[in-house]
Parts: C-alpha cells; structure tokens; sequence
C-alpha cells in the first residue's frame, strides 16, 4: 500500500535557495500536507510549513504543488502517479520567509483598506430581518477561508509588483461586493471598489475562480456584478455631481464615530454589562 | 502586520549565553492572548472601554481554531421555538454538564448569549435565516429547542471573520483619528508567548518570541487575557489543530492560577476514522440535528440501546417517534442520536468494542436515506466537500464512517465568573482555557456563546481591574533572564532528544491510556510514562536556527502539553466514578457524592523543582432561584439527599423569580400539575 514518493521542496529564505531532493513514504489516503509533517519529523526538523486546521477550513497551508497553487491539505497524494516527481513552492506573490512560508501582510494591509460594515440607523441588535434569498449573495463570498491563493495568482500583481500599490485584489474586491450585497449595509461601496481598490485593473480572466478551494465564482458573482455596478452610477451624471461632497460628508461622519465609541463605552455600543447582574458568586 | 512604532530594542545578554538576539518590548494595557472568538471578543470589549489593547496568536490573525467549529452558536433567542429561553438554555446546559457546572457561569451564559450573537450582526454577519427574516436556528444534541444559530455549516468561520472585520473596523476609527491603524488596537499574529511576568503578587507582562524571525519578545501589561483554547494536540486522535498545546492552562499554573475539572475531556462522537491520515477531522454534529442516524454494521439504529436512565423521560423510545420529532418536536420525544456527546461517544466506543463497528473501525452515519442530495449539500455544504475531497465518499450518496476524536478539553483555568479573573491578580481567562462553565460534559453549541459571553465579560473585567489599580506593575530583568533561558534552551542543547518523537509518545500515551474508557492502573502507567517525558524533554535539541523553526516551536510547547497530561491524568485516577466526559471502567457509574467535588491542580515547588499538586475542593450550592427551576425528581438523580433541603417543592410557591423569567414561570408551572412532576416538563411537550 505505501511507497516511496519523490519529493522536490523549496528551502531558503529572502535571500535565495533551491529545490531539495527527497524520498519520503506515501501511506494510503495522505494530503500533500501528511509528507510535509513527515519531512519534518524523519529528514528536516527546521524545515518551515504553514498550516493549522488540516481540513481546508483554515486556508493557512497554501502553496505551488507542481506548479499549481494549492492548499496542501486538500491535495490527496492519489492524484499523483506513484512515480512522478513532486515540486513543493512557496506561492510566488508574496515575499518568502523561510521555505514554504510566505509574507502575506500585504492581504491584511488591503483588508483595513476596504471600509468596514456600515449598519443601518436605528435598528438596534436583534432587530435585523433579511431574507435567506437576500444573505445567500453574499454568504457565497463569506465562505472565503482568506487562503489568499486567488491573490497569488491573479496576473495583475503576480508578476508586476507595481500594482500592489493601487490594486486590491480579487479577495478585497470580493470584499466591497460582499459589503455592497448585504441587505443592511449603507454604505456606497461601488465608488470604494473602483477608486480604492483598483478595479478597474481586472480584466476577468477567472484565474482566481479557478483557484479557489472554496468553489466560490470570484469572477462571476463578484467582480463583474460589480463591474457593472460601477459602470451604471459612473454615466448616472446625478450621481457625478454630488459625489465629491457625498464622499466628503461620508467621511467626516466616519471620524465622528470612532471618537464617539472610545468616550461613552456606555450601553449606546450594545458592549456594556448589565450591571444590576453582576454581583458576587454564591450569594442566595 | 507591522509592529507599533513604539518600541525599543536593547541587549540583554543572558550570563553564558552564546548568541545574543535583542529583546523588543512593547507596552500596552492589556495583553490577549490568542485570537480566537474569546480572544477577539475580549479585544473589542478592553478597546470600547478606553485601554489600548495586543493581541497576541500563534496563527496568522483569523486562522483560530474558532474556524473550525461547524454547527452553530447556542442562544436561546426563541426564533425557531417561542417557547424558548434562557432558562431552558440554563438546565440544558446543567444536565449536559450533569450538574457538575459552575452555576453562576451557566445562568450568564444563557442569559446573555442572545445579546452577544444579536450584536455580531450589527458588525455584519450574515447568519441563515428563518422565512421572517430572523436569525434561523437548529436543533442539536442536549438542546431542548431549536437553538444554534449557524451559517451552513460553518458557524466557526462567520465567528472569527466577523470578529477580525470588527477589529478592522475599529482599527480605522483610531486610524481616521491618529493617523495610525494600530494606536489603540494592535495584532501580533505568528508570536508565541512562553511565560508571564509578575511583580510580586501580580501580572506585569508577558514574554515570547515572534515565529517568522526568531526574535525575543516581552510585552509590559497589567493585565492580561488568556484565551488560548485547549489541549487536544496532547492526543494522537484530535479534531484539533497544531495551535492546541494547553499554552494558556500552563501559562495560568506557571503564573500562580489553579487549574479545575481537567480530567473532563470531551471525545466527540463523530470524527472521521478513514483514511488514517484524516482520522479524527470533525464531522459536525449537525448532520443528526438535521436528520442524520448512526447504524452498526447490522444496520440497527443502536442509539435507542443506550438512553440513560437519567435522561430516560426526554428522549424516544422508538424510530417513528424519533423520525416525528423533526417536524413536530412539541408533540414527540427527540432522537437518542441527539444524546448529550458523552453519550453517544461511549456508546460508538461501545459498539466498536463488541464487534459491531465498521470496516476502519467506526459506526455509520447516514443522511443519505434521510433527505434528497440538493437539500443535504445545501445544509451541510463542507461535509459534503470534506468527504468527497479527503476520502472519496459522496455523504449525498452513502454513509460516513465516524468514530470519537478528541474534540475539548471542560477543564481548565479557575476563574470568577462575572469577571473572568483568576487568583492571580491582572490574569483572566476566557473560552476554553477557563474552567468550571460546561461542568462535566460541553453541550454542542455551547462553546461559540461561551467564548462571546465570557470573552466580552474577561475585556470588560481587564478593564475594571486597570481603573482600579493604584500602581502600574514593572517587570524585573530577572524575570526576563530566567524566560529568556527557557526558550534559548533547545538552541543551546546539542545531540539531545527529538521534539517530534517526544510529542507522538506523549500524544500515544494519552491517547491509549488516558482515552475516552479509562483503568486505574493504565493511569497509573500513563503517569510513570509522563514523569519520565518530564526528564527527557529539557534535554530536547533542534537545529539552531531561529527563523520560522517548528522543530524549536513544538519544543517549547512540549512543556505545556505535558503539564495539561499530567494534571488530566492525576485528576482522572482520583476521580473514582463516571460522569460527562471521564468514563472509568472501574467505577462505571455516577456517583451523587462526587457532584460537589471539584478536582484542583496546581503547581507546587519541591525537590525536583515545580510539580503539579491535585487537591479536593467544594462546588458552591447553587442559589435558590436558580435550584428551584429544576424539578426535584430530576434533582434527585444528581445531588445527595443532604443537598436537596430548601427546595421549592418544600414550601409554598413564590410568586415571582425575577423579571426575565415572569412569561416562562407560568408555562412551567402549568406543564408541572399537567404532567406530574415530570422532571424538565417542557420536555415532553409541556401540556402533551
């Protein structure tokens, strides 16, 4: 039931490195991910792999399994002949830390880009009603494990670091599509997506759809709805005239509620404790 | 993620040692540790109230184990059941614990767990939805009600985005005022803390070292939240991750705190068992609250074999019954497939043993006879993705082969349960890490409230603590000298041990001795087997580089999982009896006069250095109140004769409990006089 498997894996780090040959056993059923533990455990202690869940729910073990990106987890060995050579890479967009782990801030650094969800006035907690029609577009987008495979191999920054600067990526433009979805949110989130987050520089080639563990239709039910979204209050010329002062006035009231929760951490934030039950334990 | 501007790096070069790396210190007000739904929510809550708060993880930020959770978050927010409350949620939560919980911790659990999850939509999560809009929730073991809110079947997943979202959101409020997006609110994600710091008596900070580069940490904190989850990496079968090395259960008996209740380890029923290499993945509960049975490999529906005696009234005793309850659950008893998880995770071990099981040695679990493929990969869309993609089989098709897998450890850090403070002052502990809440067993569902209920009580608790306190703690070069020698010591070691092989002894040995059925004297072996890992893992060594190094990692955190073992396993030999998540083969019963005895760790120096202590400790008598929303006859299977004095059935009725429990108390009291006394009547379907 088992063999040996021929193994290529990158070791290095930010200043260079190679692949390294290895002979490595197979045992029935094992991810790509079960060898690299192997490794670590019989011929390279040191040798550094990112994962956590090892069940495709965490999106942490990206990586180039023979040139394609993939989480090692959900990579079963048995899709691989038993004589052929496997190469192990680092995902190529992101600047390499050590071996198979990659610097992905630049992910993080455009999520506090994208303004967070604007919620409607004056509906308080508990009272939200959305229907299930309603949520599931954007649900569809919430199931991204953020393994940031669809980041790594769009084309508009894998190979030009230039772009980094001004383009969010599908992952991020997702994100706005997600936010300008919601049911509740109040936020105009076209003129975010194509100023902030650059997306205008997609030009569809579904290459992160492709790559997407979770299945979801990035290009599809994302990008070119918003796409088109964008292009229908870009010739609305109402909308060209005010947007200046609208975008203005949108964010000055920003500023005012983050100055606001840090003064009166008072109920108004629904956080606070309610006071009258908080009393010591045991008494009766 | 970069580091706050405002730090400063200085030598401290350690007597002897040989590589000198630089100690970078940063100071805020409050420390978390660990990322997870209590984590997160203790940052958002210590941030609202004014301090400026790190978080610390291990992970790269929104990767906790929090994701991995499935099925739901349990609050009693009635949409599905308007006869639910927090009331019903509170004897839930009591019985699946078999009356082993800390009270006061059950009744804020339930009673404010709908606050928490209403609030995670207006950060914009986007649960399933009932057909008027409200927030969908579904049945699940132990629960009485319809009661998990749940998105598919990936819960965990909407937790933590919605969380790490909120953080972002709050990051560009102190952005649009400072001009920095980590003033207030700073994340260091891949850094592990090793010890805490005190200043006499109380928590002064925190050290560690920052995974990617080796570099040596120490964070200047008073207060500091742990909430690090739990301890399954210490088992060889596990649904948990890497991340799970009991850090913040070592931490807490390191720094001082007591540990309670760590020989309750909960063994999901459910884990995957083929391939091997995926055996123990979860398999959400889920799949039976939505309909799904276990069969033996004689294709019988075994569960109706091991309804215990104590939840003999709730449960069918039949198939049509059972099959009736999903869609009229006020009119029939639930499935015994819906047992609390000990239950059913020994009654899978059970048919195993008697040669019933399963080709890879598991049970069946079918939801392919019980609804059509489109409805099942709509309601369980990453089981029907897990299977097809790990193990080749279609759920929509066929049944899943599952069996127990280590899945949450009860036990844990010792705490005040309207503050989350440990004995240690300036250290509280939230989720996982901290003890006492689910009692002997966890309900299903009952862990995602539990993180935001006392992950929100723990920021708010950190916060009170600062405002009160009269004189900032420092930390003494003393302390970080000695923290420093501790993770230096692989590097320095030469031609020692092997990290990797002392974790899969320490993993079999807990896993074959100290498992789900447990012996007296396979304990005992499991403890000679511990003391002598004690010996052997000082003396681990790894290649000395320091950059992302897992071989150095995991040899720091081999300490900590031996520590959590040793205490699981001296506080399973000393409890001689059954209950929840400790099953002994020798004392296969319950016994009423151990309900009320807490087992306690700590460390304690002698001799050899520090080593764990186990002591007997009482369990407060539940307030009057809260005992008197439980029947006596239901009380009587639990509690000791002595205990049951004062009541209610012993005087006249009261008029009023309180506010929150008005509308329910006169739909109890009539289903009492309808059906007799019939322990937890809304059971039964109250007036059936």
């Amino acid at each position: 039931m088992g063999y040996q498997a021929k193994f290529k894996v990158w070791r290095g780090d930010a200043e260079g490195g190679d692949f390294v040959d290895y002979r490595v056993d197979v045992e029935e059923g094992e991810v790509v991910l079960d060898i690299m533990h192997r490794l670590q455990a019989t011929q390279a202690g040191d040798m550094a792999v990112r994962w956590n869940c090892k069940a495709g729910k965490c999106g942490s073990c990206s990586a180039e399994v023979n040139g394609r990106p993939r989480l090692m987890c959900m990579t079963r060995m048995s899709t691989f002949g038993e004589d052929e050579e496997i190469s192990v890479a680092p995902i190529r967009t992101f600047p390499v830390i050590r071996d198979l782990v990659t610097d992905v801030d630049f992910n993080y650094a455009k999520a506090r880009e994208v303004p967070a969800f604007a919620p409607p006035e004056g509906v308080a907690p508990g009272e939200y009603r959305m229907a299930q029609a309603d949520v599931e577009r954007s649900q569809e987008f919430r199931k991204c494990i953020e393994c940031f495979l669809c980041q790594n191999v769009c084309h508009v920054v894998r190979d030009h670091e230039e772009n980094k600067e001004p383009f969010s990526g599908p992952r991020f433009l997702m994100r706005y599509a997600e936010l300008d979805m919601h049911p509740l949110d109040v936020r105009n989130r076209k003129e975010d997506a194509q100023e902030d987050g650059g997306l205008g520089y997609c030009n569809i080639t579904k290459c992160c759809t492709e790559v997407c563990p979770e299945h979801i239709k990035i290009t599809d039910n994302a990008l070119i709805p918003m796409k088109e979204r964008v292009v229908d209050r870009k010739y609305d010329p109402l909308v060209w005239l005010g947007k200046k002062i609208f975008k203005r006035q949108e964010l000055e009231q920003r500023g005012a509620t983050g100055a606001q929760s840090l003064e009166n951490p008072g109920p108004d934030n629904g956080s606070a404790l309610d006071a009258d039950r908080i009393g010591p334990v045991g008494t009766s | 993620m970069t580091d706050p501007g405002t730090t400063t790096a200085f030598e401290a070069a350690g007597e002897g040692a040989t590589d000198v790396a630089a100690v970078t210190h940063h100071t805020y007000d409050v420390l978390v540790i660990g990322a997870g739904g209590a984590g997160l929510r203790a940052a958002i809550e210590a941030r609202l109230r004014g301090k400026r708060v790190a978080i610390i993880c291990k992970s790269l930020f929104g990767k906790a184990h929090t994701v991995m959770a499935e099925g739901g978050i349990a609050a009693s927010m009635g949409n599905a059941n308007p006869r639910d409350n927090w009331e019903v949620h509170f004897r839930d939560t009591m019985r699946g614990g078999k009356f082993l919980n800390n009270w006061r911790m059950a009744e804020l659990h339930a009673k404010e767990a709908p606050q928490r999850v209403w609030e995670l939509e207006t950060y914009g999560a986007l649960f399933d939805r009932t057909p008027d809009g409200k927030i969908s929730q579904r049945n699940f073991g132990g629960h009485n009600f319809p009661r998990l809110a749940h998105v598919g079947d990936r819960t965990g997943l909407e937790l933590i985005r919605t969380l790490q979202q909120k953080i972002v959101s709050l990051q560009q409020e102190d952005f649009a005022r400072t001009g920095d997006y980590e003033s207030d609110l700073a994340v260091f994600h891949e850094y592990t803390i090793t010890e805490l710091l005190k200043d006499g008596d109380r928590i002064a900070g925190a050290f560690g070292y920052r995974r990617p580069t080796g570099e040596l940490v120490c964070f200047h904190s008073a207060a500091v939240v742990l909430a690090t989850g739990g301890v399954g990496k210490s088992f060889k079968v596990t649904s948990n991750s890497w991340e799970y090395t009991g850090d913040g259960h070592a931490l807490a008996m390191r720094a001082g705190a007591k540990l309670l209740n760590m020989e309750f380890v909960q063994f999901h029923p459910t884990g995957m068992v083929w391939p091997p290499s995926v055996k123990g993945i979860l398999v959400t509960e889920s799949v039976r609250g939505d309909g799904g049975v276990l069969k033996n490999s004689e294709g019988e529906r075994f569960m109706f074999n091991y309804i215990p005696e104590v939840f003999r009234e709730q449960y069918a005793t039949s198939e049509d019954e059972g099959d009736r309850w999903y869609t009229d659950a006020d009119n029939n008893r639930r499935p015994p497939e819906l047992l609390p998880r000990d239950e059913v995770a020994r009654a899978i071990n059970n048919e195993v043993k008697e040669g019933r099981g399963s080709p890879a040695g598991g049970v069946y679990l079918d939801v392919s006879s019980r609804m059509p493929a489109a409805e099942i990969t709509r309601r369980l869309p990453s089981m029907y993705h897990q299977f097809k993609e790990l193990a080749d089989v279609d759920i929509t098709a066929g049944p899943m082969e599952v069996g127990p897998t280590c899945h949450y450890v009860m036990g844990g850090v010792e705490v005040d349960p309207d503050t989350a403070a440990s004995a240690v002052p300036g250290l509280f502990a939230a989720g996982e890490v901290a003890g006492g809440m689910h009692g002997s067993n966890r309900l299903g569902g009952n862990s995602l409230s539990d993180l935001l209920v006392f992950g929100c009580r723990a920021g708010a608790g950190a916060a009170a603590y600062l405002d009160g306190l009269a004189e900032v703690p420092t930390v003494s070069d003393a302390s970080v000298t000695s923290a420093r020698e501790d993770v230096e010591r692989p590097i320095h070691n030469s031609g020692g041990e092997n990290a990797y092989t002392v974790h899969q002894e320490l993993q079999q040995t807990m896993n074959d001795l100290v498992g789900i059925i447990r012996k007296a004297d396979e304990m005992e072996l499991a403890l000679k087997k511990l003391h002598e890992l004690r010996d052997r893992i000082p003396r681990v060594a790894v290649d000395g580089r320091r950059a992302y190094n897992p071989g150095w990692h995991l040899a720091l955190d081999l300490r900590n999982m031996l520590m959590v073992s040793e205490c699981i396993a001296m506080a399973a030999l000393e409890r001689q009896e059954s209950r929840g998540g400790h099953t002994r083969d020798d004392y296969p019963t319950m016994d009423e006069n151990w309900r009320q005895e807490l087992l306690v760790c700590s460390l304690q120096d002698g001799p050899d250095g520090p080593t764990v202590q186990l002591e007997h400790q009482g369990q407060p008598a539940m307030r009057e109140d809260l005992f008197d929303l439980f029947e006596l006859d239901e009380l009587k299977k639990y509690y000791t004769g002595d205990e049951l004095g004062g009541h209610r059935s012993d005087a006249p009725p009261r008029q009023t409990r309180g506010t929150e429990g008005a509308g329910d108390e006169a739909e109890r009291s009539s289903s009492t006089t309808e059906t007799g006394g019939d322990p937890g009547g809304e059971l039964t379907g109250g007036g059936a």
